[in-house]
């Protein structure tokens, strides 16, 4: 052992812990001058992007990693993170774009205050959570992969969140949330929208 | 004295609430002026139970569960404290009939021990294995894990000994150990639990992979879906760096070996052994062309054992016991124990690890206890999205690899997922076409264009439009996919599809004879 791996170590789970929680990104969400979407993005997001960058650079493979900083700290990957990721690993715009799409986790756009991820694989389905999906989509007036327009939440599909013991199961803003049924989905829906 | 309780801190704990328990319990042992120490342990794996206080007694530990916080002054007055009777009361735990009967070897400290606490892990038999493999040659250590018969518990099936051979063998500056985390079967959750609940298991049994094969990092692919799991093991391999497990000198051997955790991003295809690493390093998740196998060109062109999270785990426990001790357990060519995880409609479901040769209907009923809805169970699909549906009249058969294979169904990484009697089996088929169109790399075109044909096809036949005419195609599609596409994804997707129509027809509008007419 040496003092560079506790060190490293350390790092590791402080840039965890530094990683701002869902209420940080709330706060930007709230004030939409500050959440640019498109081919541009504010002097602090351009700042959190180089952060991003400048953290994990070094790491072997740092493309995911890199991306997930940057969507930890913003909430998405904006259009305009794409050129300095590029830059920075030396790979075309295009590859970038790439692996970016490849994957169902980054998204482009910016994301609502909360994140909805319901699950719809077969555990789940097994216990109803179909139309536990179809009670949020009906609540929240919006389809997977789309946010309500107050900017209240997003709601995604994921397959399995590993809870199929406790099914029907969604994650509310990475929480857990098992055993489901129509009152409880009420009041994780009432939560999100609060 | 300061009353020791348990409360977990497993995801699945934590999503029926464990979190408020712990709290409440907290606040009201404060408010009576009790003294307790509250641990938050991993899962026994009796999930519905969750959430499963313990409280340490003097005649061992005993349980109450499903606990919610406004139980719990009632549990006060009941004097839980000392093992009081409660109707959430499930007795010593250790002797409830769902954990004692197991063959718990991965998961013999899931639940009891503090999942980040190293003294715990020592105290439990933790790092004997690493010491072992760290005194044997390569070579002698490659031939204790083949004398096990341990096969990847991901799904493949593949003999480790012979992979850790291959990397061992082939000579180059760098080496790699993988740890495939990525546990995207629905109905599975042992990864979970372990990289949760006993963190230093899997992370001892990658140590063991690095010194024996020779490979100097390690890297853990954890799915994007597991936050809590990703914060465990960073916190464990902290703090098994500090310890001097991991870094530059493994337990003093002047032997290094480094780890690192990283975050895949909700690609199903990622859980592939060759797209994942393609993710690792950077890229779009596609399939990679094999051979080169991983194991003589993986990583970043170097040879790498790629292996999963319960694969390690029982690395460790081989190490810790002997080749012997684990091969004396299981059927056949099935050796050792297989955590298998019972979910969807189950009455008591949760994690069973078992000696391979228990059959469907021991776990379904004896363990599980029937359907949650108290219905009848009328098919399982075992092994993931890309598992056969099982009808109950092949429940008799025992958990083995080529038991499964033989009625065209697979064991996998040991998820079942439990259906009653309203099921569609004709949506479930279509599901299934519809997640492989969702997670397919896109590399190939059966896969690719198959599954979005399928999934047309069977909506025409569960509309009724020339059902005859529809099966046959779907049949043949079915088989374009089996024989055209690069890996599992596309080559399986049709076990799922065509058990449908072979076992529930008449959920197709189609009878018996409708399906050999269309034959
Ligand atoms: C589509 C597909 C998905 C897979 N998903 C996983 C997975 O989530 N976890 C896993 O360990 N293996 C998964 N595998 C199997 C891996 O390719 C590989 O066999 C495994 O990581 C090898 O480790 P093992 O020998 O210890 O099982 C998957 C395979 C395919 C074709
Ligand atoms: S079968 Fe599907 S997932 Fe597998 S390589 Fe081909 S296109 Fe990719
Ligand atoms: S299938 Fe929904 S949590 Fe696993």
């Amino acid at each position: 052992m040496n003092a560079g791996h506790i060190e490293y170590a350390l790092y590791r789970i402080l840039a965890y812990c530094n990683q701002p929680s869902a209420n940080e990104f709330t706060a930007t969400a709230r004030h939409p001058a500050q959440t640019i979407g498109g081919r541009n993005m504010s002097p602090h997001q351009s700042d959190l992007v180089d952060r991003a960058i400048a953290d994990n650079i070094a790491l072997d493979g740092a493309a995911l990693p890199i991306l997930h900083a940057i969507q930890d700290r913003i909430g998405h990957v904006p259009a305009a993170a794409v050129p300095k990721i590029a830059h920075a690993l030396n790979l075309s715009r295009a590859e970038v774009h790439g692996v970016i799409s490849f994957y169902h986790h980054f998204r482009t756009e910016p994301r609502g205050r909360h994140l909805l991820q319901v699950c719809r694989a077969e555990a789940c389905q097994a216990m109803g959570g179909e139309r536990l999906a179809k009670q949020v989509t009906d609540q929240l007036g919006i389809e997977f992969h789309h946010t309500t327009p107050d900017g209240a939440v997003t709601l995604e599909a994921v397959y399995c969140l590993g809870n199929c013991a406790c099914a029907p199961a969604m994650l509310l803003d990475g929480e857990p949330h098992g055993r489901l049924d129509a009152a409880t989905v009420e009041a994780l829906l009432a939560e999100a929208r609060a | 004295m300061s009353t020791k309780l348990f409360v977990p801190r497993d995801s699945s704990a934590l999503s029926v609430g464990a979190e408020a328990v712990a709290n409440a319990i907290a606040l009201e042992a404060a408010r009576r002026g009790e003294a307790v120490t509250i641990v938050r342990n991993g899962s026994r794996g009796m999930m519905w139970l969750e959430p499963l206080v313990e409280v340490e007694t003097g005649d061992g530990r005993v349980g109450y569960g499903p606990v919610a916080p406004a139980d719990v002054p009632g549990l006060f007055n009941a004097g839980f404290l000392s093992g009081g009777a409660h109707r959430l009361a499930i007795g010593q735990v250790e002797q409830h009939p769902y954990l004692a009967q197991q063959d718990r070897l991965c998961f013999a400290r899931m639940g009891i021990t503090d999942p980040l606490s190293l003294d715990d892990y020592r105290a439990h038999g933790g790092l004997k294995g690493l010491q072992r493999a760290l005194s044997a040659s390569g070579a002698d250590a490659v031939a204790m894990v083949t004398a096990s018969g341990l096969r990847g518990r991901g799904g493949a099936a593949f003999p480790t000994g012979i992979k850790w051979k291959t990397v061992l063998d082939t000579a180059a500056d760098q080496k790699y150990i993988v740890c495939n985390a990525d546990e995207g079967d629905s109905g599975t959750f042992s990864d979970r639990m372990t990289m949760e609940g006993d963190p230093f298991v899997l992370i001892e049994g990658m140590a063991i992979a690095g010194v024996v094969t020779g490979a100097t990092r390690g890297f853990i692919y954890n799915r994007s879906e597991y936050p809590h799991a990703e914060r465990a093991l960073i916190a464990a391999i902290a703090s098994a760096y500090a310890a001097g497990i991991l870094g530059a000198n493994v337990l003093g051997s002047g032997k290094r070996f480094d780890l690192e955790v990283r975050r895949g991003a909700g690609a199903y295809i990622c859980g592939e052994e060759t797209s994942l690493l393609e993710s690792l390093e950077g890229k779009r998740g596609t399939v990679r062309f094999k051979p080169p196998v991983p194991a003589v060109s993986g990583l970043f062109g170097k040879p790498t054992v790629v292996n999963n999270v319960i694969t390690f785990s029982s690395i460790t426990i081989i190490f810790e016991r002997g080749a012997d001790f684990y091969r004396d357990y299981g059927m056949g060519r099935s050796r050792g124990t297989l955590p298998i995880q019972l979910a969807g409609n189950i009455k008591r479901g949760g994690l069973v690890e078992k000696a391979f040769g228990v059959t469907l209907r021991e776990l379904l009923y004896d363990y599980g206890g029937g359907s949650a809805t108290g219905r009848p169970i009328r098919a399982v699909q075992v092994g993931g999205p890309l598992g056969a549906y099982v009808p109950a009249s092949q429940f008799d058969t025992p958990l083995d690899y080529e038991a499964f294979a033989t009625m065209g169904a697979m064991v996998g990484h040991g998820g079942i997922v439990v259906f009653d009697d309203t099921v569609d089996m004709a949506h479930m088929a279509r599901y299934a076409m519809e997640f492989c169109a969702i997670e397919s790399c896109g590399k190939c075109t059966p896969c690719r264009i198959g599954s979005t044909r399928g999934v047309e096809t069977i909506d025409k036949i569960i509309a009724g439009r020339e059902r005859g005419a529809q099966t046959k195609l779907l049949e043949d599609l079915c088989e374009t996919m089996l024989h055209g596409s690069l890996c599992a994804l596309g080559g399986m997707t049709p076990f799922p599809v065509l058990s449908a129509l072979k076992h529930f027809p008449e959920d197709f509008g189609l009878d018996r004879a409708g399906i050999a007419a269309a034959a």
